[in-house]
């Protein structure tokens, strides 16, 4: 299982990656082979507000959607426009693919994700 | 309750094969991929565990007389060893199952039905052998079955076989095949649109056959297929599921499935319910649709024309071989014109849709 270290993970298996108050947010390498090949992604629009837990986007699989909730609340800045026409790219590399970037709104809400490490070991109990 | 294991469980999991709940059993949705498992049935070959299936043999005098009655399609077209696709229905014309009935003789025939109704469709059988001198067995447990499909099938198998599979006829079957030395009832039939077979076998050989077949088409690049790619595929080819496409709520007429009714021959169940269907008209039907914009149409999305639900998608994907977003969807049947306008709710969106001929893939049958 891939990991990068420094991001946040969540225990619905997104990923943040914090940029001073930015943060960039993806599904995991664990969640993609779980959902196989990815065939459409639905991203949010800017300037959309999201509160912790809201369905940020949905990626669909061959077989079927799933949503992807936001793990920290925060207004979108910017989507990854690439992904629409090319939704493969989650498959290829989940930790360069990111979703969406939020302005967050609440960044004591990282304290309650998972450091890589026991992401890992979250994944192993699964 | 715990899923059933087929006696492939094993194989599956070497394979890598990605397990899921299905209809009670414990079978792969996929192995490498479904598009690839996909792709491979297309072109080449492809190896499905479908031993979930459901057997019923019908053994006596009254043998035929008892499924000419229980099922739409006329049973007494079939000759020996061959194969007929059939529903059979409620008096009310809902689809109790489909299935494939299969003429040993005409006093033993063979009814395979789906895993999810094989209960429901004992006890219906049962309640309706009434009167009819035969024997009524439920046989699912005693068979295992594997379905080789794609353009390499019979190539692959005629390897582990001396029976002259040419000699096989689409929708007809050959009972004792010795396949990898394991005798088999083996069938020219299929839910792919491909060519290929379907083999019934008992547990023991099921695992020593599959191995066989893997190594056999090697060469030709065979592929352990799952569910995943089982539905892709028979979606394209307008393969009706049920709980998708077909149902008690739903007739074969709703379905565009008309032409496995016949309505022509003596009394069957819900022959005067059909024919009056038949003669009012259709309220609605099952068409095809493609989507002009973005996004994929799914299994219970509502269709709509501005402000009016005039529908629901029974099965809809990104069309692996087609590359488009396509669906079938039973409509109102004021907007089931070919190139009418229509619109399908997508979580919060509606997506831009035209209705579509159904005839999404040219099935490759050999008849």
């Amino acid at each position: 299982m891939k990991l990068v270290e420094g991001l946040y993970y969540s225990n619905d298996h997104e990923w943040v990656r914090v940029e001073g108050n930015k943060a960039y947010i993806g599904i995991t390498d664990y969640a993609q082979k779980q959902l196989g090949a990815i065939v459409f992604v639905e991203l949010p629009e800017v300037d959309t507000e999201f509160a912790e837990g809201d369905a940020l986007g949905v990626v669909e699989s061959v077989k079927a959607a799933s949503d992807i909730y936001i793990p920290v609340s925060g207004t979108v800045v910017e989507v990854n426009e690439e992904l629409a026409d090319s939704p493969q790219l989650i498959n290829e590399d989940a930790f360069g693919s990111w979703m969406a970037a939020i302005e967050l709104s609440n960044a004591e809400e990282l304290e309650k994700l998972m450091s890589a490490e026991d992401y890992q070991k979250f994944c192993d109990e699964e | 309750m715990e899923p059933k294991k087929t006696s492939l469980y094993e194989t599956h999991k070497n394979h890598n094969g990605k397990i899921i709940d299905f209809a009670g059993w414990s079978l792969p949705v996929e192995y490498e991929g479904i598009l690839v498992e996909h792709e491979a049935v297309r072109n080449a070959a492809g190896l499905f565990d479908v031993s979930h299936m459901g057997e019923v043999e019908v053994k006596g005098k009254d043998a035929f007389k008892f499924v000419q009655n229980l099922v739409t399609n006329d049973v007494g077209v079939l000759e020996d060893k061959q194969v007929l696709y059939t529903f059979m229905c409620y008096p009310h014309g809902g689809i109790v199952d489909d299935l494939l009935v299969y003429r040993f003789t005409q006093e033993h025939f063979f009814l395979v039905i789906n895993a999810s109704n094989i209960d429901k469709d004992f006890q219906w059988m049962t309640e309706n052998s009434a009167g009819y001198d035969i024997t009524l067995e439920n046989v699912s447990v005693d068979y295992s079955e594997l379905a080789l499909q794609g353009p390499k099938a019979q190539e692959i198998l005629q390897r582990l076989t001396d029976t002259d599979l040419s000699t096989i006829k689409f929708f007809y079957c050959e009972r004792a095949v010795k396949v990898a030395g394991y005798s088999c009832l083996v069938s020219r039939t299929g839910y792919t649109g491909e060519d290929g077979f379907e083999i019934y076998l008992n547990h023991e050989a099921a695992p020593k056959v599959w191995d066989a077949l893997i190594e056999a088409g090697k060469e030709e690049g065979i592929k352990p297929a799952g569910l995943g790619s089982r539905d892709t595929l028979r979606f394209e080819a307008t393969l009706p599921l049920y709980g998708n496409e077909l149902g008690e709520d739903i007739t074969p007429l709703e379905a565009g499935l008309g032409m496995f009714v016949k309505l022509g021959k003596e009394a069957f169940i819900g022959k005067e319910a059909l024919a009056k269907q038949k003669e009012d008209g259709l309220k609605r039907k099952i068409v095809g649709f493609e989507l002009e914009d973005k996004g994929i149409a799914r299994h219970g999305y509502e269709v709509a024309v501005g402000d009016k639900v005039i529908g629901f998608v029974t099965t809809g994907y990104l069309s692996p071989t087609l590359g488009k977003n396509i669906g079938l969807a039973m409509l109102d049947i004021e907007y089931t014109e070919l190139g009418t306008p229509i619109e399908v709710k997508v979580r919060k969106r509606s997506l831009k849709a035209k209705v579509i001929s159904k005839k999404f893939y040219d099935k490759k049958y050999k008849k």
